[in-house]
């Protein structure tokens, strides 16, 4: 293992990396100061746009071709989206879909 | 004397009623990041780190996959540059948190700091998506949910480099919490909105990239594909006018 300096720097550069990738927008564009036209169009579109890519994001270490194929996967996404459009209950979807994903990893794959 | 007073009992159930919505809407990511941290401060136990280090980095880093990635940085030779790198690259995305927040965190004073440092996946996708009533302070609200995360977090994985090796029972697929809440959040998007332009190509060009790069390397290639995509669509975009 590194010595005591050398792991506290390359802590630090992996808290400076995260840092500056949450802090830039801010201070490229200060409250202040009028945000461009485009970036405030940005802003509006982008988060549904992400919502997408973080659920993509979560399922990216799911093997179609090997393993259980994605099907615990699929059956427990259905299920959210199944049982939120019938009860929009955030966290009885979450809940219920979570417990189905368990089981069906745990017990049948 | 009185209305001091009164003011004081007003803003106390302020805070009480921001402090309860937050943590409702954050139950869910207790659940996972509790059993996330724990997964982390276990993973580095195994390879020889004492509790301090999951302690220290996930109150400082506060973002998950990074941090797992890091410990790989401090086995291997010494190279802060390419953790910089390598850190920078995985956390691109939050570069499009903030630009969806610009906004949002206006005026929030000295907290502003704070809520752009715990800017984590969880923080950013509630902050951003809950719907709160008129009585409900919006900026208590996401100072809390943001606590409250960076909390979790740091509760489960200092807890997991202290007493990892001894938990029990079977918690495989319990990770799956995160999914399903992303999932609802895409949902209750996609219900609300009029035009589904943005939220299509999200889910579809990240599929897309995923298919084309592989695992590793499917988010810059995701990212620049919407931003690119959503450039071109200004236009009708703008024109259509869909203010949710």
């Amino acid at each position: 293992m590194m010595t005591t300096p050398r792991i506290i720097i390359t802590i630090t550069a992996v808290v400076a990396a995260t840092m500056l990738t949450r802090f830039l927008p801010f201070i490229i564009f200060p409250a202040g100061k009028p945000t461009p036209k485009y970036i405030v169009y940005l802003g509006r579109v982008l988060p549904p746009a992400i919502f997408g890519m973080l659920v993509i994001y979560c399922l990216k270490d799911v093997t179609i071709l090997s393993g259980s194929h994605g099907i615990p996967e699929l059956i427990s996404i259905a299920t959210v989206v199944g049982l939120h459009l019938w009860k929009r209950q955030m966290l009885l979807s979450i809940l219920v879909g979570t417990v189905c994903y368990m089981l069906l990893v745990q017990l049948v794959f | 004397m009185r209305k001091v007073r009164q003011k004081n009992t007003e803003n106390h159930t302020m805070y009480k009623k921001a402090f309860k919505a937050a943590f409702t809407h954050t139950l869910p990511i207790m659940a996972g990041f509790c059993f996330l941290g724990l997964t982390y401060g276990i993973y580095m136990n195994v390879k020889g780190f004492s509790f301090v280090f999951p302690m220290i980095m996930s109150l400082c880093v506060f973002a998950g996959s990074a941090e797992f990635v890091a410990v790989n940085f401090l086995l291997s030779a010494f190279d802060p540059l390419q953790a910089f790198a390598v850190t920078l690259m995985i956390n691109a995305r939050h570069l499009f948190y903030g630009i969806s927040m610009l906004d949002r965190y206006k005026g929030t004073g000295i907290k502003k700091f704070y809520l752009i440092f715990g800017m984590c996946d969880e923080s950013f996708s509630i902050n951003c998506s809950a719907r709160l009533g008129e009585d409900i302070d919006q900026k208590q609200f996401m100072f809390f949910v943001t606590i409250l995360n960076h909390f979790y977090w740091v509760s489960g994985a200092t807890l997991g480099g202290i007493f990892g090796s001894l938990i029990m029972f079977n918690t495989e697929g319990i990770e799956f919490v995160m999914t399903a809440m992303f999932a609802v959040i895409f949902l209750e998007q996609f219900l609300k909105e009029k035009n589904h332009t943005a939220s299509l190509l999200g889910l579809g060009l990240s599929l897309i990239c995923l298919v084309a790069f592989g695992t590793g390397n499917f988010m810059i290639p995701s990212m620049l594909a919407i931003l690119g995509i959503l450039t071109l669509l200004r236009k009708p975009l703008e024109k259509g006018g869909d203010k949710e």
